[in-house]
């Protein structure tokens, strides 16, 4: 399925983007691969990883990469816009309401608590997405190591996001590429003899 | 706060930003500790509480958390029309503050990102291609559990909040297993927040 519209496209972003307090990652996923189907669980993981190791915000990148193949340059700035553009009305709304209020306790206890819904929201996100691993070219024992590994070191060791993606991202791609080739070659080989 | 911004200092910050987009790998966020050592520290166009509560609003609103770096481009325009007292004459200038932040900070990365998708888009079938997906998916993943697990921990007295946590284990299953819309979560979240439950 995709976007009946380039209209579709913009306002189905910025839906998306209204939906999103503190992060919008977990309602892309629900919105665009649940209940629309715009893509599955498998390209939406391949994407979000393209997006996320580009520089740049990383749903500002995703919404690019999705609307350009949509609709091309116009489909990437649409849905960019639609994820921008309300956000940003409200924002500024609230900036010129907030010093009144930024004090209030009702306020912080409910930033508090909406805060750690999202912590819920993320976390859930990311045991769905678990089941996209099943047919990695890794294995599934080998890709769930990876997901803990990644886990520990941003998660509880806090090293940098750049040294894990590089450092841990490089060697899961070099085993993904052997055991792609691997792969590759065997069908080659079955090829031949027949 | 009050100060002069010349054209010049306008597009210095704009070049500011402009560089900075690149080295936002990882999301935007991680450009902010750069921001402050630019907008507080070295040129003062910022206030310290200024920035506090752009940060503090940005994650409180609907939508990317991008949305710090527009309304620090905001705040530095309004201080430069004479802060806050000025009030509606003060909004064009934090308008373009607005602009020349965002514009600066997405044009070099969203270029970036659509040509590296199309050509990866068009060379899909390469094994390097393909071996670069495969291989990043898990590490995201896993990227997703350690961004909650650090976010349940970056809340305001959370160490010893244990309804805080379970608020996050439970919403944590609940969306796992069921396709309860989220904006009612967010809702209760607020809710359970805004009469001190959690």
């Amino acid at each position: 399925m995709r976007p009946t519209s380039k209209s579709d496209l913009f306002w189905s972003f910025s839906w998306l983007a209204l939906q999103g307090f503190g992060g919008v990652l977990a309602v892309v996923q629900r919105e665009l691969v649940e209940k629309k189907q715009w893509l599955t669980r498998e390209e939406f993981v391949e994407d979000w990883a393209v997006a996320q190791i580009l520089p740049g915000p990383n749903v500002v990148n995703l919404s690019l990469m999705l609307g350009d193949r949509y609709y091309g340059t116009a489909g990437a700035l649409l849905a960019m816009a639609g994820m921008l553009f309300f956000p940003l009305l409200i924002v500024l709304a609230m900036v010129l309401l907030y010093s009144g209020v930024a004090d209030q306790p009702q306020i912080q206890g409910a930033l508090r608590g909406m805060g750690s819904v999202t912590a819920g929201l993320i976390t859930a996100t990311g045991i769905k997405l678990l089941a996209a691993l099943k047919n990695n070219p890794l294995g599934q024992r080998l890709s769930w190591l990876f997901v803990a590994l990644s886990f520990v070191a941003i998660g509880l060791l806090r090293i940098p996001l750049l040294w894990v993606l590089l450092g841990l991202g490089g060697l899961s791609c070099t085993l993904a590429y052997r055991a792609l080739r691997k792969v590759q070659a065997h069908g080659a080989d079955t090829g031949a003899q027949t | 706060m009050s100060m002069m911004l010349s054209a010049m200092d306008w597009w210095q910050m704009f070049g500011h930003f402009l560089s900075l987009s690149l080295m936002a790998v990882g999301g935007a966020i991680a450009t902010a500790p750069d921001m402050h050592r630019y907008l507080v520290e070295q040129q003062h166009w910022l206030t310290q509480g200024q920035f506090s509560a752009s940060m503090a609003l940005a994650q409180a609103a609907p939508g990317p958390n991008l949305l710090f770096i527009p309304l620090m481009g905001w705040n530095v325009g309004i201080n430069s029309a004479g802060g806050a007292a000025s009030g509606m004459a003060a909004w064009p200038w934090g308008l373009l503050g607005v602009v020349t932040s965002m514009v600066g900070m997405l044009l070099p990365s969203t270029t970036l990102t659509l040509a590296a998708a199309r050509w990866g888009h068009q060379n899909r079938e390469r094994l390097g291609v393909r071996a670069f997906k495969a291989g990043m998916a898990p590490i995201v993943v896993g990227l997703l559990g350690a961004t909650g697990w650090i976010l349940s921990h970056a809340q305001d007295r959370a160490d010893n909040n244990w309804p805080l946590w379970l608020l996050t284990l439970a919403v944590t299953l609940w969306v796992w297993r069921t396709r309860i819309h989220l904006l009612w979560l967010l809702a209760a979240g607020a809710l359970l927040g805004w009469f001190g439950l959690v």
